[in-house]
């Protein structure tokens, strides 16, 4: 099983964290993985992106040309990216933000209304979350209490400790979504 | 007989490089009997410029690493990193020092790098064939200022040492000639509290020293030791610019 | 005991050369491998080491001169404009025979060019960059994992022929994530180093670090043995990767980043019944021409995959020698191949090359 994905959206959305606890998640269920960021300039401001391959095989290109899946959390993320998934694949997009419709027909498309989502649960900075509990679902490339398990040890550490309830609905809400 | 000089044992037994009547052989020999003196020649290390004293190695007898042009302060760094214990110390021309490699002795000077500068200065390059260097003086004949260094065009001499006064870090930094017998002793004295601020690991020290090239600058040597006496100095004032005692202000 | 962890390809360069020995850092930020002083200026000063922020790359490389003439396994890590400006610094370093590594995680040129991931110092790395008649011991690494393994190689190699190694990296490899396994260096295999600056202590006769042959003599003589030891190296530290060559019509040249994304291409034109293998050089000086030259004689035809406007591509060329046929799939500074792009251009060989 291969799973080629890319992440984006802008700053402060928490999507490089999205494709790094995927990445994580990847290896601690020894799987091989690969994260790559988009650095340079484009770090500050505008649209950010990761790109994340979990894979049961020796992973070859880290840079994807067809993504199996792509998160956009953004407008422009969307139309950056839209157009470049395997045909079959899954676009999740945020639909708090993103006021038009995918226009693609041979793929599935998933809308979350990620910001409503995470304000109803009471922590407006969880919506990454609530996208990755879809992705979990739709895919089933890694099991939700290994998330947990990165969640606890690489990001809700010291004083985030106390993050960890919302976080883990925000993942289960994604995961009633599809 | 009871032998009252020698040649010290910080020099190898080897006829200088250098032309008849330059005070780089005097400089070298001061360098050597402070060296001598304090004991420490096993535990030396010297780093040579690119100029005329690029083989500086073959006179000094002690450890050596020869530098990439004005680079010396960079490898002095790391040498002294590498093995803090040990005197490391580097031997620079104007050109070395204040042109090509004004960034290396600055940022040295400013980490206070615990090692030790000598820093000749003879208003010329000497090795490449009397070119302007950036000490020459105002109005100074070389074979780049043919019709004297014009202030307009190429600047001032820079002071090199009042310069790297204006840094916090540095412990001592000096500017002695060696024009004369008097000047001589007195070069000597602070190239040893230069060697003594490095051995005592108090901080960075630089020794400007007032050089002549007659060959360059075409005169006798005994014509030079004058000019560097009467236009030189005026430019460059001797003296010891800082001493910190305690360590670094 | 082994452990599996997630690093960025940047600090497993700087995690790989402390796990090597190396104690002594000297580096001058530049994008994109800011993680390796970063790493360095964290992880040294803890385990008793230097690091420093030079003033700027030309006095980097200078500090690794010194600290390797004092005997310490020593290094720099840049990228493209800034491993330019070493330049000089790495010819003194390899005229004067020191062991020392030097990364360059490089990025677009030319001039200023851009952040994006590139091939184009692969001439600047394997053909001089500095000036005189020397050679660096150049490796690409492909992997996190070999980032790690490399830097301990490059480290021993360097030391074993006193001579500068570089790590060829680019951006991609610097800023991506794999998980690697750490394991334990038992032996770091340094050997003693009389000829240091370590001091005339105990009788230890004089130590010089030196690049210098003003006598004409001189000079030949040194360049003849430097021409020896290259010999050397080029008979004993071939590096390279093959995969499904055995039966392949068509055989991609790839490293590092482009090596990644051809062996996808290759799995997809397999998957299309091309007949395709993958070589990978993983030392790029001494480059594998043998190797090549045999395959070539075997009958199997080459596209060369790079980053950049064709540049190992020559080398290739030069260990086919005319005996087949040799295409270029390049992907100019700023933009990486896709596995698209490179699955097309395979199918283009097979067309053009009328290999069924």
């Amino acid at each position: 099983m291969i799973l080629e994905s890319i992440f984006a959206g802008f700053g402060g959305q928490g999507v490089m964290l999205m494709g790094q606890l995927l990445a994580y998640s990847g290896m601690y269920e020894g799987k091989n993985t690969t994260y790559v960021p988009s650095y340079g300039p484009e770090m500050r401001g505008g649209t950010a992106n990761c790109s994340v391959v979990v894979s049961d095989e020796l992973i070859g290109s880290p840079v994807i040309s067809e993504p199996s899946i792509v998160v956009a959390m953004n407008r422009p993320s969307m139309e950056k990216f839209e157009a470049i998934i395997k045909p079959g694949g899954v676009l999740f997009y945020n639909s708090s933000l993103i006021d038009v419709k995918p226009k693609r027909t041979d793929i599935k498309v998933v809308a979350i209304a990620a910001n409503e989502i995470a304000t109803e649960l009471g922590n407006s900075r969880v919506a990454n979350m609530v996208v990755i509990g879809a992705i979990l679902k739709s895919t089933g490339i890694v099991n939700i209490e290994t998330v947990m398990k990165v969640l606890q040890e690489k990001v809700l550490t010291g004083k985030k400790k106390d993050l960890v309830g919302v976080n883990r609905a925000a993942i289960e809400k994604g995961m009633s979504l599809v | 007989m009871e032998k009252i000089f020698g040649r010290p044992e910080a020099l190898q037994d080897r006829v200088l490089s250098y032309c008849p009547g330059c005070t780089h052989g005097i400089i070298h020999r001061l360098v050597a009997e402070v060296i001598d003196e304090l004991k420490v020649r096993e535990k030396t290390i010297a780093v040579a410029p690119v100029g005329c004293a690029v083989t500086a190695y073959n006179f000094f007898n002690c450890d050596c690493q020869q530098a990439a042009h004005g680079r010396a302060p960079a490898v002095a760094t790391a040498i002294k990193r590498v093995l803090p214990d040990r005197v490391v110390f580097t031997y620079q021309g104007d050109g070395d020092l204040a042109s090509i490699g004004t960034a290396e002795i600055i940022h040295a000077a400013n980490r206070g790098e615990q090692f030790t500068v000598i820093f000749v200065n003879n208003a010329i390059y000497g090795m490449t064939g009397g070119q302007m260097a950036p000490t020459t003086l105002p109005g100074q004949k070389t074979t780049t200022s043919p019709y004297g260094r014009d202030v307009k065009t190429a600047g001032y001499p820079i002071k090199m040492t009042e310069m790297l006064n204006t840094l916090e870090a540095p412990l001592f930094l000096a500017r002695v000639s060696v024009h004369d017998p008097k000047n001589v002793n007195k070069a000597k004295e602070a190239i040893k509290k230069a060697f003594e601020a490095q051995i005592q690991g108090k901080g960075f020290a630089m020794v400007e020293v007032l050089s002549t090239c007659s060959t360059n600058w075409g005169m006798t040597p005994v014509e030079a030791l004058k000019w560097l006496e009467n236009n030189m100095i005026p430019q460059f004032p001797l003296g010891i610019v800082r001493d910190q005692e305690g360590g670094a202000r | 005991m082994a452990d599996r962890v997630m690093m960025k390809g940047n600090e497993a360069i700087a995690e790989g050369a402390i796990r090597a020995g190396c104690h002594y850092f000297f580096g001058y930020p530049i994008t994109p491998q800011n993680e390796v002083p970063e790493y360095m200026a964290k992880r040294l000063p803890e385990i008793g080491g230097t690091f420093i922020q030079a003033e700027s790359e030309v006095s980097a490389i200078n500090m690794v001169y010194g600290a390797a003439g004092a005997g310490a396994r020593a290094m720099t890590s840049s990228s493209s404009p800034g491993v330019s400006l070493k330049m000089e610094g790495i010819s003194y370093i390899a005229g004067a025979e020191l062991p020392c590594v030097i990364v360059n995680v490089s990025r677009g040129g030319p001039g200023l060019g851009g952040l994006a991931p590139s091939q184009s110092d692969y001439f600047q790395a394997t053909k001089g960059g500095g000036h005189g008649d020397y050679r660096l011991i150049v490796l690409a690494p492909a992997s996190v994992q070999e980032i790690i393994d490399l830097m301990y190689e490059g480290f021993v190699t360097a030391d074993k022929y006193r001579n500068p190694v570089m790590i060829l990296a680019d951006g991609i490899l610097g800023q991506m994530m794999e998980p690697v396994t750490l394991s334990e260096v038992k032996d770091l295999q340094i050997p003693p180093k009389p000829w240091a600056t370590t001091g005339m202590i105990n009788g230890k006769p004089q130590s010089i670090i030196n690049s210098l042959g003003l006598a004409y003599e001189d000079l030949e003589k040194i360049n003849i043995r430097l021409q020896k030891k290259y010999q050397e190296i080029a008979a004993h530290e071939i590096r390279f990767q093959e995969e499904e060559t055995a039966d392949a019509e068509l055989i991609i040249v790839a490293y590092g980043t482009s090596a990644r994304v051809a062996k996808t291409a290759m799995i997809k034109a397999k998957a299309q019944g091309k007949k395709v293998g993958l070589f990978r050089p993983i030392s790029l000086w001494p480059f594998p021409s043998q190797r090549i030259q045999e395959l070539a004689q075997a009958g199997k035809r080459f596209l060369v995959v790079e980053m950049s406007a064709g540049q190992m591509v020559e080398d290739v060329k030069l260990a086919v020698n005319g005996k087949t046929t040799v295409d270029f799939y390049g992907k100019l500074n700023g933009t990486i191949p896709s596995v698209i792009d490179v699955n097309n251009a395979i199918i283009k060989c097979f067309a053009s090359q009328g290999v069924a």
